[in-house]
């Protein structure tokens, strides 16, 4: 069997109505045990105090958030040398999630912020190149929204998301290869040394898992009302014709 | 209810925040993925109920 039996919308409706129902279950179980165990059950951090608990927000969020620009990135480059719409469909269906993951990462880090650092914003490397993440999911949005010709918009919408992957890598990697600004290194890394302690570790990673499968849920529910509405316009230019 | 101490109100507001938005999103995309549903279902009973010429 091969990846591309996918793009086939038929294939894709019924296998992803059959995938929905359980990660959508899977992602609230482990938003829930994830958020209420780091709420609940978690230590406040030396320096941080109970701030420290807005990090099963703002972490997994903003994870999310260029996650899902590489997701439409990957789905973009499909739809480009492919030409499947099932993928233009999922990167326009993906937007609005990564738009809505890029807000909470921002609100919650003003507010983080405004405790720790004396301020909600500052023109910090991770921060603005953050805000810029943010106004790129708004233009791929309204550019989507502004033209007629699906074909078209997916084209054109497909390209600003190339350009827009080299912000949502530099939100990425900001943090490391920029020092002077106001925001702490990464809290999860590969070295262990680097890790946020085990007792904020652990719940922080059911609140990741919770909203990684999240945004898996809602991507597929949005693709298939893409789908949808795609059909449906279809149908109606047919009855027109006739 | 955990004691957040001086930082209370900073902690609850990105939790709230934060939940609203979550549930809109899905709130929106669960209503947006009805009405296509409902529209696309309707065409096509439109469509099978139509008589053929």
């Amino acid at each position: 069997m091969s990846i591309w039996e996918y793009a086939n919308p038929t294939r894709f409706m019924q296998t992803s109505g059959k995938l929905l129902p359980a990660v959508s279950v899977l992602s609230f179980v482990c938003l829930v045990v994830g958020l209420i165990w780091g709420f609940f059950f978690t230590p406040d951090d030396y320096r941080q105090g109970s701030t420290v608990k807005i990090i099963y927000l703002h972490v997994p969020s903003a994870l999310m958030a260029i996650n899902g620009w590489l997701m439409m990135l990957v789905t973009s480059l499909i739809w480009l040398v492919r030409r499947h719409h099932v993928s233009a469909l999922a990167a326009k269906a993906a937007a609005p999630v990564g738009l809505t993951m890029t807000i909470i990462a921002l609100v919650t880090g003003a507010i983080w912020g405004q405790p720790m650092w004396g301020t909600y914003w500052a023109w910090d490397p991770r921060l603005t190149s953050f805000l810029i993440l943010f106004l790129f999911y708004l233009g791929y949005m309204a550019l989507w929204a502004a033209i007629e010709n699906p074909d078209t918009a997916a084209d054109l919408t497909a390209v600003l998301c190339l350009v827009g992957s080299v912000f949502a890598l530099l939100s990425r990697y900001a943090v490391n290869f920029w020092n002077q600004g106001l925001h702490q290194g990464a809290s999860l890394s590969l070295d262990k040394e680097e890790n946020v302690a085990d007792v904020f570790f652990f719940p922080l990673l059911v609140a990741i898992a919770g909203f990684v499968l999240l945004f898996l849920a809602l991507v597929l529910l949005r693709t298939r009302t893409e789908i949808r509405i795609r059909r449906a316009g279809a149908l109606i230019a047919r009855e027109r014709l006739s | 209810m955990p004691d957040l101490g001086k930082y209370a109100d900073t902690v609850l507001s990105a939790y709230a925040i934060s939940i609203v938005i979550l549930i809109g999103i899905v709130a929106v995309s669960v209503w947006q993925a009805r009405q296509a549903r409902a529209r696309l279902e309707d065409i096509e009973s439109r469509r099978n109920t139509k008589p053929k010429t």
